[in-house]
């Protein structure tokens, strides 16, 4: 508990980050867009893997958000970009308080493979559902910003940037918020032992189903800035290799760090952009010997590089709290 | 005296093995109670038993006449039971501040903050006021890993207190502990646990530790109680002699 600075001067870089927009390359704009939104859902798998559970579908309220906003978009002809962000966010922060509970009783591998199965049943329905444009999806119109219509692509690709990285920016100071709070402190002992937590007189699954619910709204907002860049969706967005996508960039990164998020998202987005740009035939190859070196020489994820030193794990002790002979009770 | 803890007819069997027969047993306010009984006599199963891991077969367990035989260990925590174990089930990678307070957080009766930095509001003050209790305010920011068995033992302990218990059960406290310093250890415990804890009962395999803490001694032989009563008296009981102490001594 060493005395540090109070997230909210991250606000700063936060702005900082946002209108570095005009002075990147055009072409770089989608490629950090992207970053951020996917940096995003891997923020929410960050936020839940601190209690010792990995969600392997969080395609789920990716593609709810995104589907939830597009539907009322066109309902109503909505297009602003806030106005949609916060849609796909409280639409699939609902769907995971509803979700949440019922999942929180189980652990580990059951309830990575539960959410999986979820995102897959979701994936089905939107495959089969003809109201829903079936497997083909269907199209929104171009975002716009507190009534500004932004005609020129560069000036619209830089808009939705802002609105991205702003927004990705914000939900990382809260994260870094509740990583601190006694929230998340009880979430890492919910982590390392959940049945002590209870004998202590805290809910372990109550820790649980609210850090879930907060990894649905990060993916759901993600959903519709997803859906805001491609101004189209289908049932893609639930797909298990979306999820997977997301869970890549929350394991380059490692649970102990906010900001290793982010780089892990850009590493990933520049890795695959450059990969696929000179070595097109084999960009999977290099993003796998990428993940490997990552896993063999931090396994902790890259933030360990600079949040890990000052605690250096017992991590198969925290794990096995029975290793020894000792397990509750 | 008011019965604090009230087992009537508690039944327990895993299989052929029986845990707890018929067992009755009052524990009464300020008592300082310890249960002796060799490996499999139904000691542990009792503590399971009164603080919700386990659930009776049949019979009743009450906490100042408040049912617990169903509750969850939450519930059981939240009522008033605290307890420490034989092997410290400690958050390994938090500091033991970091472990106190999570232990203080489980005993406000309101929710957890998700804004309100952990070590705020006195929390981190008094998360090493309970530390100090065990002489261990110096080890406050070192993480669970690094420190030793008998220090694991006491932050155990500690966090078990940290509810202000009504009744606190110490599953085996001076074991792992060596010879020298069992003593010093207990002396610590009780010290400790005295201002916020009227009421202990502690298993123990160790008569010395026994004879000189407990003011009550339960012997248990297959789920049952064979003898309940002074140190000195159930101490010198044939069949206590014959089923508990001899293996033990």
């Amino acid at each position: 508990m060493q005395r540090r600075f109070h997230p909210l001067v991250l606000i700063v870089p936060v702005i900082a980050a946002a209108l570095l927009g005009r002075l990147l390359p055009t072409w770089t704009l989608s490629l950090a867009t992207v970053a951020a939104s996917n940096a995003l859902v891997a923020l929410g798998i960050v936020i839940l893997a601190r209690t010792g559970n990995v969600s392997f579908g969080q395609g789920l309220f990716f593609a709810a958000g995104g589907y939830g906003v597009a539907l009322v978009a066109n309902a109503s002809g909505l297009t602003d970009a806030v106005a949609q962000m916060l849609i796909g966010g409280i639409a699939s922060g609902l769907l995971g308080l509803l979700i949440g509970p019922l999942i929180a009783r189980y652990s580990g591998i059951f309830f990575g493979m539960l959410t999986l199965a979820l995102s897959m049943v979701f994936y089905g329905a939107l495959l089969k559902s003809s109201a829903l444009g079936g497997s083909d999806g269907f199209n929104v119109g171009r975002p716009t910003l507190f009534g500004m219509v932004f005609a020129d692509p560069r000036e619209a690709d830089f808009m939705l940037y802002a609105v991205a990285v702003a927004t990705t920016g914000l939900a990382g100071i809260a994260a870094a918020i509740l990583f601190r709070s006694e929230f998340g402190l009880v979430s890492l002992a919910v982590r390392e032992n959940n049945l002590r937590v209870e004998y202590l007189g805290l809910s372990a699954n109550r820790v649980i189903a609210v850090n879930f619910a907060i990894a649905a709204t990060f993916a759901g907002a993600s959903g519709a800035f997803a859906l805001m860049a491609q101004r189209h969706i289908d049932p893609q967005f639930a797909y298990w290799t979306t999820s997977g996508e997301f869970v890549f960039i929350a394991v380059l990164a490692g649970y102990q760090s906010v900001a290793a998020v982010y780089v892990a998202s850009l590493a990933l987005e520049l890795v695959r952009s450059f990969s696929n740009l000179y070595l097109p035939n084999t960009w999977q190859l290099v993003l796998g010997i990428f993940l490997l070196a990552v896993i063999l020489f931090l396994p902790r994820g890259i933030g360990s590089l600079w949040a890990g030193s000052a605690r250096k794990s017992a991590e198969p002790a925290a794990a096995t709290p029975a290793a020894d002979g000792g397990g509750v009770p | 005296m008011t019965a604090v803890l009230s087992a009537r007819k508690l039944n327990k069997r895993f299989g052929a093995v029986v845990a707890a027969d018929d067992l009755s047993l009052d524990i009464a306010a300020g008592q300082k109670v310890s249960l002796i009984g060799a490996n499999g006599a139904g000691k542990t199963t009792f503590v399971n038993l009164a603080t919700g891991y386990l659930k009776p077969d049949s019979g009743s367990i009450a906490l100042d006449g408040t049912d617990i035989g169903r509750r969850s260990p939450r519930s059981v925590a939240r009522l008033g039971i605290s307890r420490s174990f034989q092997i410290p089930q400690l958050f390994v990678d938090l500091t033991a501040v970091e472990n106190l307070a999570v232990a203080i957080a489980g005993a406000r009766s309101e929710a957890l903050s998700l804004r309100a930095p952990a070590e705020a509001g006195g929390r981190r003050e008094q998360a090493v006021e309970f530390l100090d209790r065990f002489g261990l305010a110096g080890q406050a920011d070192r993480p669970i890993f690094e420190l030793a068995g008998g220090v694991r033992k006491l932050v155990d302990i500690a966090m078990a207190l940290a509810r202000r218990p009504k009744l606190l059960l110490l599953d085996e406290p001076t074991s792992g502990v060596s010879a020298e310093e069992k003593f010093a250890t207990m002396d610590r415990v009780i010290h400790a646990v005295a201002p916020d804890a009227a009421t202990i009962v502690f298993v123990e395999h160790d008569m010395e530790i026994v004879s000189r803490y407990a003011d009550r001694v339960v012997a248990f032989y297959s789920g049952r109680i064979i003898a309940d009563g002074a140190p000195g008296s159930v101490l010198g009981d044939p069949d206590v002699r014959r089923y508990v102490t001899g293996g033990l001594r």
